[in-house]
């Protein structure tokens, strides 16, 4: 028997799903109790490595002994473990609402793309070169794909076919910089990379390419004219690790390179971001007011918390690792937050036959669970105490006022409100009652519990803080962030 | 001016073509297209940047990159074409369609 502390976790977290997928495509008979217990057995590898990480500061791990300049690196610190963390817990919710949501042949198909999604978020968060960050992205995405166009129809093949154009387009664009990248220093390895980079006209065609590609993926505006279309048309499952986990992956990419390679060169750059975020959060509440159907509404809150994230930017410099602490924060809270929303509206829409806000008719009496799910997972979106959305927030809104950037300040709250105003129009709209009342459908307690467990996650959040900053710690990934 | 530069601006004029067609052409298969000229820009400024020293022997890291790479391309083309052919059941044309189906 080997110790626990020699359990190759890190490996195993990207192994597992990885074996379970293929196995769920060879025998799709088994895919269901495969895609379930690999999602425990994920969650008992992230504990495992968190425990690992915890004692021994920094996880390194050369694959198959191969070291780092000709290898594969994998790579773990504190900022590692959070997206790891986040992606175990959408994924347990996830897993559990997709075991009754799909008919055995959708299932068949769902469950290979989603351990491989799965594989490929992991692997992602664990890479240490910029160049295996392109190939786990690229993996994301073309799973993700699939996974919209599952169901078929007119909307979620266009927004399929959009989503795929708008990712290869994003990738493309960052391997151009990878190739610039490699040709200047000889490595493509972000520790090597970090000690070798200077000042020079390359550098900055690079972080241009790197950065619009991933930005496009990110979806902050403008670059976001893909995301409505495809994350409102796509199952409800799909939609929810669509908003709470991949767009995530991208930003965790943005993030990296931005502290261990352009933080010591950007200045105004990071002011463009903040108020590309900026205009992001105005722009994505003010539509998401607007839209009449519920999964519209939620996909294009997700355009304006991303903004959230990117308003940090120019606040970083002088205020250092607690404000990367808020934005982790702030992305961990997000994703718990709005996949509960898509999984509860999900609800709605398959309990109703369609997701029109007007026709809520009474949703609150009729689907009590999922209606508190939606608002719960709300409260967090506003950035309401006491839950993990505020604290974020918070951190955010202090370090702009510290410094300021008034502005900003300005914004972050007039989005707070904004988020309030659309929250409450779908909340109003499940108390009242409306002329047409459809036959209603039973949902499944499993789909139910899902969504309110997230959500309830979501709220937790907000008295766990210290513990999470402590993990976020470890290895020291925002040390080199601030000059 | 040398061979490699030569190859890198070919690369690099390329990739700018590819994006331009991307953008213009409305058809599916013109856009699949204007992608697959795009990786071919990158992979040809990965091959020709390869040669970094003045020793005859290039640097091999890159044309592993590429092979990547070009496994990856032909992945996301076979989803892309297939997905296409769905698209153009759907809307009855290879294009995409911005009315919803309510």
């Amino acid at each position: 028997m080997v110790p626990s502390s020699e359990i190759p976790w890190g490996a195993l977290l990207i192994l597992l799903p990885l074996a379970a997928a293929i196995l769920c495509f060879v025998w799709p008979k088994l895919a269901v109790v495969t895609g379930v217990v690999t999602m425990l057995l994920l969650t008992l590898a992230v504990g495992g490595f968190a425990w690992q990480l915890q004692r021994e500061g920094l996880y390194q791990h050369a694959v198959g002994g191969w070291e780092t300049p000709l290898g594969i690196g994998l790579y773990g610190d504190g900022l590692s473990l959070l997206m790891l963390a986040m992606t175990v817990l959408v994924g347990l919710a996830i897993t559990l609402y997709a075991r009754s949501y799909f008919n055995q042949k959708q299932a068949r198909v769902f469950w290979p793309l989603w351990l491989l999604l799965l594989a490929a978020l992991n692997a992602l968060f664990l890479s240490a070169d910029i160049f295996n960050l392109y190939i786990t992205l690229e993996m994301v995405g073309l799973a993700a794909v699939a996974l919209v166009a599952l169901k078929g129809g007119r909307d979620a093949l266009n927004g399929a076919m959009r989503y795929l154009l708008a990712t290869l387009l994003g990738s493309l664009t960052y391997l151009l910089g990878v190739a610039l990248l490699y040709h200047s220093y000889g490595t493509v390895d972000l520790v090597l990379l970090a000690e070798r980079i200077d000042n020079s006209p390359v550098v900055w065609a690079a972080l241009g390419l790197m950065g619009a590609g991933l930005l496009l993926k990110t979806a902050l505006f403008p670059l976001h004219f893909w995301l409505p279309a495809a994350h409102a048309s796509a199952p409800a499952p799909i939609s929810a690790l669509l908003s709470a986990l991949l767009v995530k992956a991208s930003f965790y990419i943005f993030l990296r390179l931005w502290l261990v390679l352009f933080a010591p060169l950007g200045g105004d750059v990071a002011l463009l971001l903040g108020l590309l975020g900026a205009v992001a959060i105005l722009w994505g509440s003010w539509q998401a007011l607007r839209q009449t159907r519920l999964k519209l509404l939620v996909a294009y809150s997700t355009v304006a918390q991303i903004g959230y994230l990117f308003v940090a930017f120019p606040l970083a410099a002088a205020a250092g690792a607690m404000l990367w602490n808020g934005v982790s924060y702030l992305m961990l809270s997000h994703a718990l937050a709005k996949a509960a929303m898509f999984l509860a509206a999900g609800n709605l829409l398959l309990f109703g036959g369609h997701d029109r806000i007007a026709e809520l008719d009474r949703a609150v009496q009729r689907l009590p669970i999922s209606t508190a799910a939606f608002a719960l997972a709300g409260v967090s979106i506003m950035g309401v105490p006491p839950s993990g959305g505020f604290i974020g927030k918070w951190l955010l809104l202090e370090a702009a006022i510290e410094q300021g950037y008034w502005l900003l300040a300005a914004v972050m709250v007039v989005g707070g409100l904004l988020a309030s105003a659309y929250i409450f129009k779908v909340v109003g709209y499940a108390f009242t009652r409306s002329t047409a009342t459809p036959e209603p459908q039973s949902i499944p307690m499993g789909m139910e519990w899902a969504a309110l467990l997230l959500a309830i996650a979501s709220i937790l959040l907000g008295f766990t803080a210290p513990w999470v900053f402590a993990l976020l710690g470890i290895g020291d990934p925002f040390g080199g962030g601030a000059p | 001016m040398n061979t490699a530069l030569l190859y890198s601006l070919v690369g690099i004029g390329l990739f700018s073509l590819g994006l331009y067609a991307l953008i213009v052409h409305a058809h599916l298969l013109r856009k699949i297209l204007a992608i697959n000229v795009m990786g071919s820009g990158v992979f040809l400024l990965l091959i020709a940047l390869a040669k970094r020293t003045a020793t005859p022997l290039p640097d091999a890291v890159p044309h592993a990159m590429v092979i990547t790479g070009i496994v990856v391309t032909v992945a996301a083309t076979a989803l892309a074409l297939t997905l296409m052919v769905r698209v153009a059941m759907e809307n009855h044309r290879a294009e995409l369609s911005d009315q919803s189906q309510e």
